[in-house]
């Protein structure tokens, strides 16, 4: 102990040293959580940390928001009651034929012996903010575990699909937008029936239907809902409208660019959908054949 | 109290810890704003610019460890990749530690111009961490965050020094 420095001269690790340990730690957190996704508990703890911190810098914009809302004039809640008085009327009589519809399909359904149809369960879920990075398209909602929000639950608004759920905090959860880069949604064209993956190109207005052959029957004005056949997203949602169609010799694939219906950038309020999809039964093991089994045993 | 950038001659007291921490936190808080859109894109990093505030003016207090602890405090705060602001603090608290006594040496003007490529560090770090995860390039816009970052450097530079200035002595004549 004589021959160490006084503590006056003490300063550890030289600055190099530190750089190269804290960046090693870094890279290893990105190479766990890239390739791996080992940090979902840390994720979840340091989450914890953060909430009330989330929570608090969201207010202001809240506050704001409602300061708005109370100060709406007499004319335009006139207006507005009356214009949702005239949709009211204008849907009932379609909802009316509807509920005769579902019936008579839950009907021809049970003849067939085909599979119902699920109605998918809503939660109303209130956006607290988009994330801030410049890289991705992600909104952070106010449901979480807690709330029995899971990753992979679809997530719509009024008039169509706005997302998926993809990483869940216990009070809140991370929503993935249409409009990502890294995000597809299976899409079935309503005017043909015809197939096809619509992906995110990375900014807010734009889908993409990627994949379709030059002879697709795709018109601008199409309307896209989901198919369903991944098992995320409910079938029958609306999700874009084909807004142009390229179609050059030169490439292989239709170049197709979509509009999404939902208010992708401008939501304040969505629905998280939880829906179990009903995968058939696995068909029983096949029977072992009787008869080699008594070869082998006698 | 004179509400201007300490001389070079004038010699401050040690930051309090406390008031540190309390930077440091505001910056986190104003980051976690709601920011949306091009606000989004032109903000500045507020929590780089306080930290490299303090690495540069209390290198012994604030260092690598902090700077690695708040980077991922935004990593989760942002729903970003796992280590990618640790990673892009870490380098500028080794540019603020390492290069604190020369930034100290020029006036406010020059120490501004001192900061622009350490904060375009932090950015170029993220944007090629994102990169090499498969995300597109955001625009050229992208790098105006460290304009303005480097534009609070002489606000911070007048307001942060305050409470460690030391309190006029009786028998002296103010300033």
């Amino acid at each position: 102990m004589e021959h160490s420095p006084p503590p006056f001269f003490k300063t550890g690790p030289t600055p190099l040293a530190r750089l190269l340990i804290f960046s090693a730690l870094s890279f290893m957190l990105l190479a766990a959580d890239a390739r791996f996704g080992y940090l979902a508990p840390l994720r979840q703890f340091v989450s914890i940390v953060v909430y009330p911190f989330q929570r608090i810098a969201a207010a202001p914009a809240d506050i704001l928001r409602r300061i708005g809302e109370f100060f709406v004039t007499h004319s335009s809640l006139r207006e507005e009651n009356a214009r949702l008085l005239q949709e009211m009327l204008a849907n009932s009589a379609s909802l009316l034929q509807l509920k005769a519809l579902q019936a008579e399909n839950r009907h021809l359904r049970e003849l067939l012996a085909a599979r119902s149809r699920i109605t998918p369960e809503a939660r109303p879920a209130e956006v607290l903010y988009a994330a801030r990075d410049p890289f991705s398209r992600k909104v952070i909602i106010d449901q979480g575990a807690r709330n029995e929000v899971k990753a992979g639950q679809a997530v719509a608004d009024a008039r169509g699909v706005v997302g998926q759920v993809t990483r869940v905090y216990p009070w809140l959860a991370e929503v993935t937008l249409l409009t990502d880069k890294g995000h597809a949604v299976p899409v079935q064209n309503l005017r043909s029936g015809l197939r096809g993956v619509l992906f995110g190109v990375g900014h807010d207005g734009t889908l993409e239907l990627r994949f379709m052959p030059l002879s697709a029957d795709v018109q601008p004005g199409d309307q896209l809902v989901t198919s369903g056949i991944d098992g995320t997203y409910p079938p029958g949602l609306p999700v874009a409208e084909v807004t142009t169609v390229e179609r050059d010799a030169a490439l292989m694939f239709a170049r197709i660019h979509a509009r999404p219906l939902s208010g992708v950038a401008s939501h304040t309020h969505v629905l998280v959908l939880s829906w179990q999809r009903d995968v058939p039964e696995l068909p029983a093991e096949p029977a072992p054949q009787p008869k080699r089994r008594k070869g082998k045993k006698g | 109290m004179a509400l201007r950038p300490p001389q070079s001659h004038e010699i401050l007291r040690p930051a309090r810890p406390g008031f540190i921490a309390l930077t440091l936190a505001a910056a986190l808080f104003a980051n976690l704003l709601p920011w949306t859109g091009a606000a989004l894109l032109i903000k500045p990093d507020f929590l780089a610019v306080i930290l490299l505030y303090w690495c540069v003016r209390e290198p012994r207090k604030i260092g690598f460890a902090v700077a690695w602890l708040l980077g991922l405090t935004m990593d989760i705060g942002n729903a970003t990749l796992f280590g990618q602001h640790a990673l892009a603090y870490t380098l500028l608290a080794y540019a603020g530690v390492t290069l604190h006594r020369r930034v100290e040496r020029f006036t406010i003007a020059q120490q501004t111009l001192q900061v622009v490529p350490m904060l375009l560090l932090v950015q170029v770090a993220t944007l090629l961490v994102r990169m090499a995860a498969g995300a597109d390039f955001p625009g050229l816009l992208y790098f105006s965050g460290s304009l303005t970052g480097a534009a609070l450097w002489p606000l911070l530079s007048t307001l942060l020094p305050l409470p460690q200035r030391p309190k006029a002595s009786p028998d002296q004549p103010a300033i």
